[in-house]
């Protein structure tokens, strides 16, 4: 089950919009078992907008979406709560319930699908505070009391909760100092390898493309305009993606990818 | 899905205790390991060699990890030596994951009986209760200056905003105003009618009508409304403005919170009251009528007359002067509820719950104190 090239989320000719505006327009891609996917696309380009739809919060227009070998518009709801049950989703602002304790929002999802014993939820619901870095002590804070980075990763904490095996990250990055944005991909890198994870990742942070996404989707004028490793990227001829890649800031990636396989274009 | 026996099996012999793992440890079966593993602890106490055999696991997660780490940690406290074979290379990752985690005991949360928790909750109202009378009172003096600080430069205050909530809070309350009163206009003189019917003195219903609506119930009713319909929806917008930092930026741009967001709603309410107050005596002395006509078969013609000698200004002035206070009452309570308000929407709810509940309880207080008043005075 782990990293062995299948397909885990397919999505073909995709289509949405909201009212005159077409967000997608015939949008295609594959995400592959136990890589960390990372999509990429300016404001409003329909980054946030995909991740959503794959997920089930959007609806679609057009085409069709498979998660996990299911495909949602023809799975009735005890499928889909089994499917929802194999991801976890990381929200932009956390999402965590402003009303439970971190602790308890790391349970929520097992006490509502488990039946485990209260030790044993304590217990796990612990060493998934630990494995994100959050200590025992945290484990007792309120959502309110937490600083931005605990709050991503209380609410990444809480996306692992029942070992999924697609994690669906929304700019986790965004938001956080340098510093513990590395840390937070470090993490990320370190999760996917020890728990098998497959990673759908939104971002606009091009160190954490750079450092830990296996492969890049670009999306520009609703459609998936470039896929594959960052040496793809660069060498994309797509307008929009040069300039993101290759701009001011991109540019400066540009030297540290290793020799892009130095066969003149 | 594997059943009882294949998910852990247990062979013990001289002093050696080996155990078999197969099918899924996932959290799916997370509830049945549990209980299976703390099965064998006991017999493990027994044995001076434990060998787990994990080869035959098809899946294998965080939770099948942590039972196993929590086994194995079980038998190295007591003095035992764990083994585990035939695990997979990446799940061997995930053990050693699981091996460093747990290992500081969580903090005991603090405990407190029952007695002392009820006689703590007692005490934490009680200081509430002055607690909240400071708030008040200093949101009070709050408005208080920035009205005489907006006085002296009146281009200042923010017009636009007041007519926005002039519209809200006044001029879209009249239809549920007029409904409420009327109804109520309605209801007291059918009652009226009714119970003076008795003694043949139907037309003292028309003095009872007048005179409690005008007096009293008039603008207790509306206070109530206004209380539930702007006041909470003041709560709820300062409210929101506190979560998402709006209150704080305003104050970094050097603006007056109070001066810009609740002066202008305050005001409001002061001028909102007594119109709405006006409204609704008159909807109900209609209803009143109404019912007078169709149940007591009274002409409207005798119901005014009597009416006319029934009440006075007095009457009509006792009314109205309690409108504005009330509606001070409203803003302020409502204006400092919402600046209480924490990060979480929890807060959000529980702050425009106590916003209402306060208001129509000091609203009632303010009726009694002033019943005295004008008792004492002769009105």
């Amino acid at each position: 089950m782990k990293g062995n090239g299948n397909t885990v989320i397919s999505v073909r000719d995709l289509v949405v919009g909201f009212g005159e505006t077409l967000v997608l327009d015939h949008l295609s891609l594959d995400v592959r078992a136990g890589e960390i996917m990372g999509v990429v696309g300016g404001s409003g380009a329909g980054k946030s907008v995909l991740l959503r739809t794959i997920i089930g919060l959007l609806p679609k227009r057009h085409g069709t979406i498979e998660v996990l070998g299911v495909d949602f518009d023809e799975a009735d709801d005890a499928k889909r709560r089994a499917l929802e049950r194999r991801w976890g989703v990381l929200f932009q602002q956390g999402a965590l319930f402003s009303s439970l304790t971190v602790l308890q929002n790391v349970q929520f999802p097992m006490r509502e699908n488990l039946k485990l014993s209260q030790r044993l939820m304590d217990e796990m619901a612990l060493a998934k505070l630990e494995m994100v870095g959050l200590t025992a002590a945290d484990a007792e804070k309120f959502p309110a009391e937490l600083s931005g980075g605990m709050t991503k990763r209380a609410a990444l904490a809480r996306a692992l909760a029942l070992d999924p095996e697609i994690v669906f990250l929304d700019e986790p990055t965004s938001g956080l100092d340098p510093i513990s944005a590395g840390d937070f991909d470090a993490l990320i890198k370190t999760l996917q390898r020890t728990l098998g994870l497959t990673v759908f990742m939104v971002t606009h942070d091009l160190e954490s493309l750079y450092t830990v996404c296996d492969r890049v989707a670009a999306l520009a004028d609703g459609r998936i305009v470039a896929v594959g490793p960052m040496s793809t990227m660069l060498e994309c001829t797509h307008p929009w993606v040069q300039t993101y890649f290759q701009g001011k800031r991109g540019g400066m990636l540009t030297k540290r990818v290793s020799p892009i396989e130095t066969e003149a274009p | 899905m594997a059943s009882d026996g294949s998910l852990l099996t247990t062979r013990f012999e001289d002093g050696r205790l080996e155990l078999a793992g197969s099918g899924s440890w996932t959290a799916a079966h997370a509830a049945e390991l549990e209980s299976l593993v703390d099965r064998v602890s006991p017999d493990a106490k027994r044995a001076k060699n434990v060998s787990i055999d994990m080869g035959g696991v098809r899946e294998f997660d965080t939770f099948g990890a942590w039972l196993l780490e929590r086994l194995t940690r079980q038998w190295t406290a007591l003095g035992g030596k764990a083994k585990i074979v035939g695990l997979p290379e990446h799940d061997r990752h995930l053990l050693e994951e699981m091996s460093a985690v747990n290992r500081e005991a969580a903090p005991a949360r603090p405990r407190t009986g029952a007695i002392i928790s009820a006689l703590a909750s007692v005490g934490r109202g009680v200081t509430g209760v002055g607690r909240d009378l400071l708030t008040f009172a200093n949101m009070f003096g709050a408005i208080g200056v920035a009205a005489v600080r907006v006085m002296s430069r009146p281009k200042d205050f923010r017009f636009t905003s007041a007519v926005h909530q002039l519209d809200r809070v006044c001029w879209q309350a009249v239809p549920i105003i007029l409904l409420i009163t009327f109804l109520i206009g309605g209801i007291i003189a059918q009652q009226g009618i009714f119970h003076f019917r008795k003694f043949g003195a139907e037309l003292y219903a028309v003095d009872l009508v007048g005179i409690l609506i005008l007096r009293e119930i008039g603008v207790l009713i509306v206070a109530i409304m206004v209380a539930g319909r702007s006041g909470s929806s003041y709560t709820a917008e300062l409210g929101s403005m506190m979560m998402r930092e709006e209150i704080d930026a305003l104050r970094t741009m050097g603006f007056d919170p109070v001066e810009v967001l609740i002066l202008p709603r305050v005001l409001v309410l002061l001028i909102a009251m007594p119109v709405l107050t006006f409204i609704g005596c008159m909807a109900a002395l209609f209803g009143g009528g109404l019912v007078a006509l169709l149940y007591g078969g009274m002409s409207p013609e005798i119901f005014i007359s009597r009416l006319e000698e029934a009440i006075s200004l007095t009457h009509f002035k006792v009314g109205m002067v309690k409108a504005p206070f009330m509606g001070l009452v409203i803003g302020v309570v409502a204006c400092a509820e919402g600046l209480l308000v924490k990060g979480s929407a929890e807060s959000l709810g529980l702050q425009t719950t106590a916003s209402v509940v306060k208001s129509i309880f000091l609203v009632i207080v303010l009726d009694g104190l002033f019943a005295i008043f004008f008792a004492s005075i002769g009105m």
